[in-house]
């Protein structure tokens, strides 16, 4: 369990990461290293070189830019979960977050890292998701804006091209009143979830739902925005029928299976875990309106 | 004797070292030009090493020496590895060469070990190692080995039945037949490995001047190992030392002799420099032994009042691909499916099955937490049908103490009839229940019903063999600069001997612990050893010490009494001096009477006295001595995802008396830990080509802090007469009964569903699996 040789880069610069990146051959970037490291352990992964994150100037920040939230992509899980400015905002990363991995492991994970590996269960891929996440994509060549869509291409895998790095994710903020409700089943505290269940909600004066946005990550190999249902339950009562309608929606993705987790049981969760998300945005909704 | 340090919660003298990063393990050592070694793996289960080529690997820089079977020592290549404990019903024993020769047995099967200058070019030249094999027919799975026609796990072999063996006791044709009722249960039961935090490592270094062999290996005995070195290698006794330093964690499979060893020697005597040898964890998880998979098929006989008139039934286990300890621990689980209660007929039929996957050895517990899981399912599965309360079904059951010593019928797998030595087994179970305020849990459960919640108390209730002999010896010593020094050849793992060991013999000199020293696990201190496993240095090392320490004590007494011109009964040992009882000004240090034992240079010996304040004692235990106890766990399902909360667990325990109660808390909160992993997480998955998939500890899951309970530990004090010191062992008791109180928990809390579990571990899918399976039954 030991790394195949490699050659090790420390820029000092974004323009020196792209200058490195757009000339070596075969070449990775590591962050927090929290996947990487292990899988260059295990040689699953063995490049012939290794350009260093940690060094480069610029790249840690959290920003709120009128209704977006800008995070640079080398900030610490750890500090995006003691951000007030989160705590304030994007009450639902905070508590997304407090499901990444261990302390120790936050204090050295960080937000793009996570994103780049793209986990389908992890809980950052689905905050992406769910916050309709705008990605900066830098080469020598200058910065590309991806849309979440774009930039989640499979299994682990993500339209970032061999010379360009992940510098910047932007998620849109939502309104204050907004009610939060995240659900993950995995099997121990900091596990990968086998399913996670992510929801936003804002009622309108009549309590009934303005604005919805659910997102379903584990299921399969990408996470799922239950986009139609969305728009659909706009005016609906934020009821236990509701609920149910769309925990079936959710139970309705097809779902990947492995030697450890059933498809039947991903569905299974999938169903629970929306219903009680869902309830929990809605409790909380309700709780700022009337407050 | 007073008793000073003997009972008491003494903080362990290893902690400091622990926690301060001093302690000393195997990889913390470095020797001079040592080269570092890989192993080449078998990728398949089953196949025929058709050709090696190692010549690419050889041109890579910094590799010394590429070793296949045919670069071994002549004697390796002849002798396949020595068979620990050869009993006649192991018709079929199977065992390794050092290197496979013709033919690999189960992924992870060394084939080739690289030397280089460092680990990493070692993996690199790994990589470059071109082995053809052919594949070969597998057997994954114990039962399809039994099935008419099937493929043999090893080429030749007759058979994949490595062995057959019956656990008789009474008539169960006759107490069937009479029964008023009979239960069946199929149960299936699964235990991971060990998975110590410290893998397992060997440094091998050859000295090319003294032409002589040490080994620092991490293990749980150095005397075994070095009989299967000295089996192996033609070398001379003298010429052979195994020491064993700081070992983080053994729970069994640290106590086998591993081809792994061999190698590792076998290369440093070809390259003539020290070789270390470190498993990293991928390996761990395909060649240390595990202990896997068991298919039981019980029924149990009762009468009307739920009074069991016998239990039999067939175990089927899954042994591996080789039987290094032959069939110790299905034999282990068989003579222990009787536990507390008076069974008047048993009948078990054992067959061990050779599949091709690593070897099965006993892990923590032995095969007992699986035959207590047996035999307490049976007893819930009664209660069931009675609609009984388990622990009044029990009750009715358990062997009484005024029955002791109690006579179980079958034999242990040392060759003895399991005799019971002591133990109030309903006094340990009302205890824990007591504690719980179990009478009104009924009361609890419509509550949380009520609010929609699933809760559920189970019982495991456990008798275990502890204290196996044959012997463990010490050597107590006093120097002539008045240290008391205690040698012996048990290993710690974690259980803090060098603190209870000192306890037993600080009491003998009336001094601190702090004043003596315990040295562990060198073939050079001590003639022979067998090594800490079985829960039995408490009992044989312990009392070892006992009968070591005194023996010198005396000698102190009457050498001082000589000195001092009084009566040996006159004297008292204090604070490291021997001084006469009520006259504390008239003493003699100890160093001044170790000095005077060894006597001086052309002067005699006083007569009849031997030199030296020193003693050798070897306890030989005339059976095992008995520990018992009862796990109560409460826990609480969520029957929409499965997830199980043990939100309490009890212990109460009995292991004799008591040397450190604070050291056994600490064991049996470590015990927990295990069979919370075993009943709820740890699962070894292989695909059906017997290829394991869980290699790390992302697939692989122990239990984290979060996912153990809280431990409340009772102790009940029953000595056991069979060894001086009244002490039987702990080191298993918190994991036997654990799995079974947990699962019967979640049974009981899934019982208004009409859920039935025969199985663990339970992972959440397997609950929610088993509540539609019963949604379906009663919708059908």
């Amino acid at each position: 369990m030991k790394p195949s040789p490699f050659t090790y880069h420390a820029p000092a610069t974004p323009a020196e990461l792209a200058d490195l990146l757009g000339t070596l051959e075969d070449a990775r970037v590591i962050a927090g290293g929290q996947s990487l490291m292990p899988m260059m352990n295990f040689r699953f992964v063995q490049p012939a070189h290794l350009i260093d994150l940690n060094t480069v100037q610029g790249l840690d920040y959290v920003e709120r830019r009128g209704d977006v939230l800008e995070i640079g992509a080398a900030t610490r899980q750890r500090f995006l979960q003691r951000s007030g400015e989160i705590a304030q905002s994007m009450p639902i990363l905070q508590e997304a977050l407090s499901h990444v991995g261990h302390r120790q492991t936050r204090a050295r994970g960080t937000i793009g890292g996570s994103l780049c590996h793209f986990d389908p269960s992890a809980e950052l891929v689905n905050m992406a998701a769910l916050h309709d996440a705008t990605l900066t994509l830098t080469s020598a060549a200058g910065d590309r804006e991806v849309s979440f869509a774009e930039f989640g291409v499979g299994y682990l895998t993500t339209s970032v091209q061999p010379e360009e790095f992940l510098s910047a994710v932007r998620l849109a903020v939502w309104p204050r009143h907004h009610g939060h409700g995240f659900e993950e089943f995995a099997f121990r505290h900091g596990d990968f979830a086998i399913c996670a269940v992510s929801c936003l909600m804002t009622l309108d004066p009549g309590g009934t739902i303005e604005r919805l946005a659910i997102a379903v990550s584990g299921v399969t190999e990408t996470p799922v925005r239950l986009t139609q249902w969305e728009a659909d339950l706009r005016g609906a009562r934020p009821d236990a029928e509701t609920a149910a309608a769309l925990a079936s929606a959710a139970a309705g993705i097809e779902a990947m299976s492995d030697a450890y987790v059933s498809a039947a049981y991903r569905t299974h969760l999938a169903r629970v875990l929306t219903r009680r998300a869902f309830l929990k945005a809605a409790e909380r909704a309700k709780e700022k309106a009337s407050a | 004797m007073e008793m000073r340090s003997f009972g008491q919660s003494i903080k362990r003298k290893e902690d400091p070292a622990f926690l301060t990063g001093k302690g000393r393990y195997v990889d913390d050592i470095e020797l001079p030009n040592m080269a570092h070694a890989a192993f080449v793996r078998s990728p398949l289960a089953h196949a025929r090493i058709k050709s090696i080529d190692t010549s690419f690997a050889r041109q890579i820089k910094g590799v010394i020496d590429v070793i296949t079977y045919h670069e071994l020592p002549e004697s390796l290549r002849q002798r396949r590895l020595p068979l620990v404990v050869p009993v006649e019903s192991l018709t079929n024993p199977r065992l390794p060469f050092t290197l496979a020769r013709d033919e690999v047995c189960y992924v992870g099967e060394p084939i080739a070990i690289v030397v280089a200058e460092n680990r990493y070019i070692a993996e690199d030249a790994v990589a470059q190692v071109m082995v053809d094999l052919e594949p070969l027919d597998v057997i994954a799975d114990c039962r399809d080995g039994l099935k008419k026609g099937a493929p043999l796990a090893h080429v030749g072999a007759s058979s994949n039945v490595a062995a057959t063996m019956h656990s008789v006791s009474g008539d169960t044709d006759a107490a069937f037949a009479k029964a008023a009722h009979v239960f069946k249960e199929n149960i299936y039961l699964h235990r991971g490995g060990a998975f110590f935090m410290e893998c397992r490592g060997a440094i091998a270094h050859y000295d090319t001047f003294q032409d002589n062999l040490l080994v620092y290996v991490s293990s749980q005995g150095v005397h075994r190992l070095k009989r299967s070195f000295l089996e192996l290698f033609d070398m001379q006794d003298s010429k052979l030392r195994i020491v064993t330093p700081d070992v983080g964690g053994g729970f069994g499979p640290k106590g086998s002799y591993y081809v792994e060893y061999g190698a590792v020697a076998a290369a440093s005597m070809r390259v003539g420099r020290p070789v270390k040898w470190i498993e990293d964890r991928r390996e761990n998880f395909v060649a240390t032994h595990q202990e896997r998979d068991q298919y039981w098929d019980v029924e149990i006989a009762v009468d009307d009042d739920a009074k069991i008139l016998g239990v039999r039934g067939t175990l089927t286990h899954d042994n591996g691909a080789y039987t290094p300890w032959g069939i110790v621990l299905p034999w282990i689980s068989v003579a222990t499916v009787p536990g507390p209660y008076v069974i008047p007929a048993y009948n078990m039929t054992l067959v061990s099955v050779l599949t091709n996957k690593v070897p099965t050895t006993p892990v923590r517990g032995a095969g007992r937490p699986q035959a207590v899981f047996v035999m307490e399912r049976l007893m819930d599965r009664v209660a069931r049908e009675f609609d009984l309360d388990p622990a009044e079904v029990r009750r009715r059951n358990f062997i009484k103490p005024e029955q002791m010593p109690y006579n179980v019928g079958v034999i242990f797998r040392d060759g003895r009839p399991v005799v019971y030595d002591s133990g109030d087994y309903p006094a340990c179970q009302q205890t824990a229940l007591d504690a719980v305020d179990y009478e009104a849990f009924e009361t609890r459960r419509k509550a949380a019903l009520a609010e929609g919640r699933y809760i559920g108390i189970g019982i495991g209730n456990a008798v275990e063999a502890t204290g196996l002999g044959p012997y463990e010896g010490v050597t107590v010593r006093i120097g002539t600069n008045g240290n008391i020094t205690a040698y012996t050849g048990a290993t710690p793992q974690g259980q803090a001997h060098k603190t209870t060991l000192a306890q037993v013999v600080a009491d003998h000199f009336g001094v601190s612990i702090d004043d003596v020293t315990i040295e562990t696990g060198d073939t050079s201190t001590i003639s022979f050893g067998i090594g800490t496993f079985a829960s039995r240095t408490a009992v044989n090392a312990g009392s070892s010490a006992h009968m070591a320490a005194k023996a010198v004590s005396i000698k102190v007494r009457e050498i001082a009494a000589q000195l001092l011109e009084v009566e040996p009964d006159d004297i008292e040992l204090r604070d490291g001096l021997a001084r006469v009882k009520g006259a504390s000004n008239r003493s003699k240090t100890l160093r001044e009477l170790a000095v005077y034992s060894l006597g001086k240079p052309g002067f005699s010996l006083a007569e009849g006295m031997a030199p030296g304040l020193e003693n050798t004692a070897y306890f030989t235990p005339s059976q095992s001595s008995y520990a018992n106890g009862t796990c109560l766990a409460e826990v609480e399902v969520d029957i929409e995802t499965g997830r199980v909360r043990i939100t309490r667990l009890v212990m109460s325990h009995d292991c004799g008396r008591v040397i450190n109660p604070m050291v056994v808390n600490g064991q049996v909160i470590g015990g927990v830990a295990h069979g919370v992993g075993n009943a709820l997480f740890e699962r070894m998955v292989h695909d059906d080509q017997a290829q394991p998939l869980s290699t790390n500890f992302g697939e692989y899951l122990l239990p984290l802090a979060a996912d153990v309970p809280r431990v409340e530990i009772h102790h009940q004090e029953t000595p056991s007469p069979y060894n001086p010191l009244g002490v039987k062992g702990a080191g298993e008791g918190g994991t036997i009964p654990t799995i079974a109180a947990i699962v019967n928990a979640v049974a009981d809390a899934l019982r208004p569903l009409g859920v039935h579990i025969a199985e663990a571990p339970l992972s959440p899918q397997r609950i929610i699996e088993l509540i539609e399976e019963a949604k379906a039954r009663s919708a059908a």
